[in-house]
């Protein structure tokens, strides 16, 4: 899924969570819009602090990607991509993704890794909805 | 209520924590021993932010945890007290006698270490802790999450591939 050859295709973000959460999100996002290549899904299962750090690291560094989304605030790999930012502040950091987030963050292709993460936050932000009978 | 967890886990805080126990449990307070994080202001920043506004977070070296145990076990909310280590964890039993269970909830690979579970690997060497704190009156089980079987210590060292 993931075609980091073409640079039209050049990954921008690191996705990361529990379980396979990163691996279902790139999946979805490859199912609406083929731009799974946008995104590199790394797993932290199994993984201690420490390597979870250098994994993170390790694809930033592959890829040339400079933000990161990740599932909680609370999460091993949040607090590892924190880390991250304190030696790079060129590196942006997301939690709480979701599906509509990585949408709006790979058709950003024309803004900043920092202008798009923004705006992907925000529109994951408002595709939480409750819908109930009143 | 007090401490109703007391919790060795090489990642801290983190979504089995404060999620995974902190739910069922209605934990409202943690208490983090680690002589490191207590040491950082930057580190403490950091695992602050990681926790919701409704609980509350102390940061402890062994040798305050120890001091402030009263207090803690004294708190009418429930907490739940969290070692990133087998050696911080054994110090800190060595100077609290009431602490009388230690839940193993995540110990991971590193060279050295063998798989025991999923989620714990051991060297020799923290095998033989485990089994002094054991031999110290300490109930030890792991249970990485509430919904799983709380696993006693001997049925762990035996491994899931023996």
């Amino acid at each position: 899924m993931s075609d980091e050859s073409s640079e039209e295709n050049k990954p921008r973000a690191i996705v990361i969570g529990h379980g396979d959460f990163s691996a279902g999100l790139v999946s979805a996002v490859d199912q609406i819009c083929g731009m799974a290549g946008k995104l590199v899904g790394l797993s932290m299962m199994g993984l201690t602090p420490e390597d979870i750090e250098a994994s993170i690291r390790a694809a930033l560094a592959r890829t040339g990607a400079r933000v990161i989304f990740t599932d909680l605030p609370a999460a091993s790999a949040t607090l590892a991509a924190r880390r991250i930012v304190k030696d790079d502040p060129g590196v942006v950091v997301v939690s709480g993704v979701n599906l509509a987030t990585l949408l709006d963050f790979v058709f950003s292709t024309a803004a900043s890794p920092a202008e798009a993460a923004r705006s992907a936050a925000e529109r994951g932000k408002a595709s939480l909805i409750v819908v109930e009978r009143s | 209520m007090g401490i109703h967890l007391y919790r060795i886990d090489d990642r801290l805080i983190h979504g089995q924590v404060v999620v995974g126990w902190g739910q069922p449990l209605n934990i409202r307070f943690l208490i983090l021993v680690d002589d490191l994080v207590a040491s950082s202001d930057w580190e403490k920043e950091l695992y602050r932010m990681a926790v919701p506004p409704e609980m509350e977070i102390y940061f402890a070296n062994v040798e305050t945890a120890i001091r402030d145990h009263t207090r803690y076990a004294g708190d009418p909310r429930p907490g739940i007290l969290i070692a990133g280590d087998i050696d911080t964890m054994n110090r800190l039993v060595k100077g609290v006698k009431a602490i009388g269970s230690v839940n193993l909830g995540g110990i991971h690979h590193r060279a050295g270490r063998a798989e025991k579970l999923r989620y714990i690997f051991l060297t020799p060497d923290e095998e033989l802790q485990l089994k002094m704190l054991e031999g110290a009156g300490v109930e030890v089980t792991a249970q990485d999450v509430p919904s799983s079987r709380a696993r006693p210590l001997a049925e762990v060292l035996e491994g899931d591939s023996k």
